[in-house]
């Protein structure tokens, strides 16, 4: 499961994993970037695959990295928020 | 998980949260600093440099079941969310021969869909169900 990572200055950043990477990189001609990310953009479907992404966390005391696949197996709530200390 | 980095979240959880949780925040807190994954679920809002208020049931086999987006000064509706577990996982279990009609809760009549249900919702489910 998740695994503890080192503390730094840098700051460590989450993003996609597998396939939907692959398809980020660009490929020749701009036309094919913009296909591109149209395609990211409707990869959230209800009844299709949920992108898996690594992101570090903060987790009961500890510094770790999370990745979603970890996870399949259980039932998951991903929940977006727009920051912390805000009130709502 | 938000744009904040995981240094914030420890201190939101310290300082406040844990205050309103006791022992703090059970599940893991996820930093995504350059909105990565937000625009990935298509909820990071690229003016405002956060993300929305995004909520994503996904089951066991990693399938997106069902979510909500929300602007920022709206809250989300926990029991809600739970009412649509507990109606994913009765359906799971069925193997999809029940399914949850409007106003469904555990303990209220799902419907098997079928031949002999087609023009028959009505000996089923009432209107005053979807708002019991």
């Amino acid at each position: 499961m998740p695994e503890e990572m080192k503390v730094g200055c840098a700051r460590p950043m989450g993003g996609p994993v597998g396939e939907q990477q692959a398809e980020e990189q660009p490929e020749a001609g701009g036309e094919t970037g913009q296909e591109t990310r149209r395609e990211e953009r409707t990869m959230v479907k209800v009844g299709r695959k949920a992108p898996d992404f690594v992101a570090p966390a903060y987790h009961k005391g500890k510094f770790v990295t999370v990745k979603l696949s970890e996870y399949f197996g259980k039932w998951i709530v991903l929940c977006f928020y727009p920051g912390d200390f805000t009130f709502v | 998980m938000s744009v904040d980095s995981v240094f914030v979240h420890k201190m939101w959880n310290d300082v406040e949260l844990s205050k309103m949780v006791s022992g703090g925040i059970p599940f893991a807190m996820l930093s995504d600093a350059a909105g990565r994954v937000g625009s990935l679920y298509d909820v990071y809002d690229i003016d405002a440099g956060v993300e929305t208020r995004g909520r994503f049931i996904i089951d066991p086999d990693g399938i997106i079941q069902g979510y909500e987006v929300l602007t920022p000064p709206v809250g989300r509706n926990v029991m809600e969310s739970l009412r649509q577990i507990q109606a994913f996982q009765l359906v799971r279990q069925s193997k999809g021969t029940e399914a949850t009609p409007s106003g469904w809760k555990p303990g209220k009549p799902t419907l098997k869909p079928g031949p002999d249900l087609v023009g028959r919702v009505w000996e089923h489910w009432k209107t005053s169900m979807a708002f019991d």
